[in-house]
């Protein structure tokens, strides 16, 4: 069976203003309990982190720990 | 990252550690402290600073036994009714008498505990008989504090490997195999000791949300400790005795009627009247939450909009930094205002913990379970209603115990074509070109735990649960798919999900009496002294199924009077008084 591509609504946002993943900051995606955080490239060939996987506990680390404030948590749309 | 890889490494240690949550850390520490020579390594699928059940920290100890307000018999005769008689005291009482030197120990890391205008520990009611909750003022430290320590200690600590299967050989524990979660590649680690603390089977059932990961507990704590234990041939107990809380519907982390309890906040029916006396979790409590949601009264509620301005504030302050701070953001999106209105609380999806209820692999007053060398703390062992500082004390048994259990001891030869088996069980997944993703195994697996095993238990519906994850259990071994390392961690989670399903399933069957309130209510069965005063033993029988047999309780080391045994039966509020 083919696999489909159904979007999703991430919980976890970065402002990439104030991302720093540039200058090799991986904090928020090394302390998330379940691994969803990723870098990436933008267009303008910056990094920042953001939310690859929708496997979200709300629990806030990434946030709590982010050194510019650059990440929120909101709650998941299904339960919020 | 996340790219599949193929590799293969061993590593060798005296003590392997496998959770770095809460039981983990402390059982790492008191080994090496015991033995300084003893190379302990601390093995966690995510990241040790910010694993487990208190990665946000936690609000207060539920479980404190402190000279002055309560001594080791009352906390023991105590725990010991809450779980209706069924509890080997020896691990409860040993909890009780050392939990407070424990306590004086984390102090000494830097975690505060809240103390009155005396400097006296501040303890506060919540249980039905015993003074046992200690709030702690600066709990959203407590991961960080623990780190420190582990650092200082020189733990060698290895984030992002998750252990999938146990290693045994010459009739005692050999050490494990591991993925890495990100590259899948494998990591063998021989250990003369186990220690296991990997939490609660979190991911059981699913949340009324329908959101896989919106649990209770943290949801990487996936049950992989149960699961591990079982294939292992360890014994596990008493796994019918489910853990249900209460909980902020939707929102689904805990209502904290112990923080709100001591401060006013009770639980009420949908007119705001108290229908349970005590706030404390037990099996009857929830059975009481239970008919109200269920009758007209319902749905239930915390209640705290009669409290002074100041007191809710207090409430709130506690409850948005610590533990679960989301709740704050939750309640800001819907409007909720402590002050105005009450919280609307549901009950949680069926999981296993301990730390609540009593399900979880069988350990003994040193956490060793039935197999030599391998010890289990926390979440995932069978000592009743032990919470964070039951993981942390119990922790510390292990540790202290594997320390000694190490000395002049070698490694156990194994079978190595058991890893040869391992990596084709795990990386099956990896290559197909095409099939089911992790998820929707996951997902079937937990819609049927609601539909079949959430209580009320019938006998029915349980059987007809078999037979549907037997049918999950042949997609997902003959046609899960996966893209990434990362999906890959997933779908051995779905494989432990699906493990505890089947262990749920049987457990309930074998327990043919009600006991523990919801937890273990089988409509067509009353409780049963005589043929059930007794703990259930579930290991992998010769078949490859989960197999059954009764265990004595042991002799009580506390006594407990007969007016006292059902203490925790008298909860209901009288329905004279509460009218006044």
């Amino acid at each position: 069976m083919p696999l489909a591509q159904t979007a999703t609504s991430v919980p976890v946002t970065v402002n990439k203003d104030l991302c720093i993943a540039d200058k090799g900051c991986t904090v928020c995606v090394d302390v998330c309990p379940l691994d969803v955080l990723r870098i990436a490239v933008t267009d303008d060939g910056t990094k920042t982190a953001y939310m690859k996987y929708d496997e979200c506990w709300y629990c806030m680390p990434c946030e709590a720990d982010c050194p510019t404030g650059a990440v929120t948590v909101n709650l998941p749309y299904l339960l919020k | 990252m996340d790219e599949i890889l193929d590799g293969l490494t061993q590593i060798d240690c005296d003590i392997l550690v496998i959770g770095g949550g809460t039981a983990g850390p402390m059982a790492a520490l008191k080994a090496k402290k015991k033995n300084p020579e003893a190379n302990v390594v601390l093995l966690d699928k995510a990241n040790v600073k910010r694993s487990g059940a208190i990665s946000m920290g936690m609000d207060g100890l539920n479980n404190s036994v402190i000279p002055g307000y309560a001594t080791p018999e009352q906390y023991t005769k105590e725990i010991t009714i809450a779980n209706d008689g069924i509890c080997d005291q020896a691990a409860v009482y040993r909890y009780a008498e050392e939990c407070y030197g424990i306590i004086q120990e984390l102090d000494s890391f830097g975690i505060r505990f809240q103390k009155d205008q005396n400097g006296e520990y501040d303890v506060k009611k919540v249980h039905h008989i015993g003074t046992y909750v200690l709030p702690m003022p600066n709990g959203d430290t407590v991961k960080k504090a623990l780190y420190r320590q582990l650092r200082k200690a020189r733990i060698n600590i290895v984030n992002r490997y998750m252990a999938t299967r146990l290693l045994t050989g010459e009739g005692r524990v050999a050490g494990a195999i591991c993925v890495n979660t990100r590259t899948a590649e494998f990591l063998v680690v021989r250990a003369k000791a186990v220690i296991m603390g990997l939490g609660a089977a979190g991911r059981l059932g699913l949340p009324t949300s329908g959101y896989l990961y919106g649990t209770y507990e943290n949801a990487s704590n996936s049950g992989e400790g149960y699961a591990m234990a079982y294939h292992a041939g360890a014994g596990l107990a008493n796994l019918e005795c489910y853990q249900i809380n209460p909980l902020i519907k939707d929102y689904n982390g805990p209502a904290c009627a112990y923080v709100a309890g001591p401060l006013g906040g009770y639980t009420a029916n949908a007119a705001g009247e108290r229908f349970i006396e005590c706030d404390y979790w037990s099996g009857q409590m929830m059975q009481e939450f239970y008919d109200e949601l269920q009758g007209g009264k319902g749905p239930v509620f915390l209640k705290l909009n009669h409290l002074a301005e100041e007191t809710v504030a207090e409430i709130e302050r506690v409850l948005h930094i610590v533990e679960r701070p989301t709740r704050g953001h939750f309640h800001a999106g819907r409007g909720t205002d402590y002050r105005k209105t009450m919280i609307e609380m549901h009950i949680s999806e069926i999981g296993f913990c301990s730390g609540h209820s009593a399900s979880g692999v069988f350990v003994d007053e040193n956490a060793r379970t039935t197999i030599a060398g391998l010890y289990a703390a926390g979440d995932m062992a069978n000592v009743p209603h032990n919470y964070m500082l039951g993981a942390f004390t119990h922790g510390a048994f292990a540790g202290e115990d594997a320390a000694d259990y190490i000395k002049d001891m070698d490694f156990a030869e194994f079978d190595h074509a058991e890893v040869e088996a391992e990596r084709l069980r795990v990386l099956a997944p990896t290559k197909r070109d095409d099939g089911i993703p992790p998820n929707q195994i996951e997902y079937k697996t937990r819609r049927l735990v609601n539909d079949y095993l959430q209580p009320p238990k019938v006998t029915a519906k349980m059987q007809l649960a078999q037979k549907r994850f037997a049918e999950v259990r042949e997609d997902m071994e003959q046609g899960m798919y996966v893209r990434d390392a990362h999906e890959l961690m997933r779908s051995l989670e779905a494989s432990t999900i699906l493990d505890c399903a089947d262990m749920a399933a049987a457990a309930s069957l074998y327990r043919t009496e009600s006991r523990w309130g919801l937890y273990h209510n089988r409509v067509e069965y009353e409780r049963d002294d005589e043929n059930w005063f007794c703990h259930t033993i579930l290991t992998k029988g010769a078949d490859g199924q989960p197999a059954h047999a009764k265990k004595a309780v042991q002799p009580y080391v506390v006594d407990i009077a007969d007016e006292e045994k059902d203490a925790y039966y008298n909860q209901r509020v009288d329905p004279s008084v509460a009218a006044e």
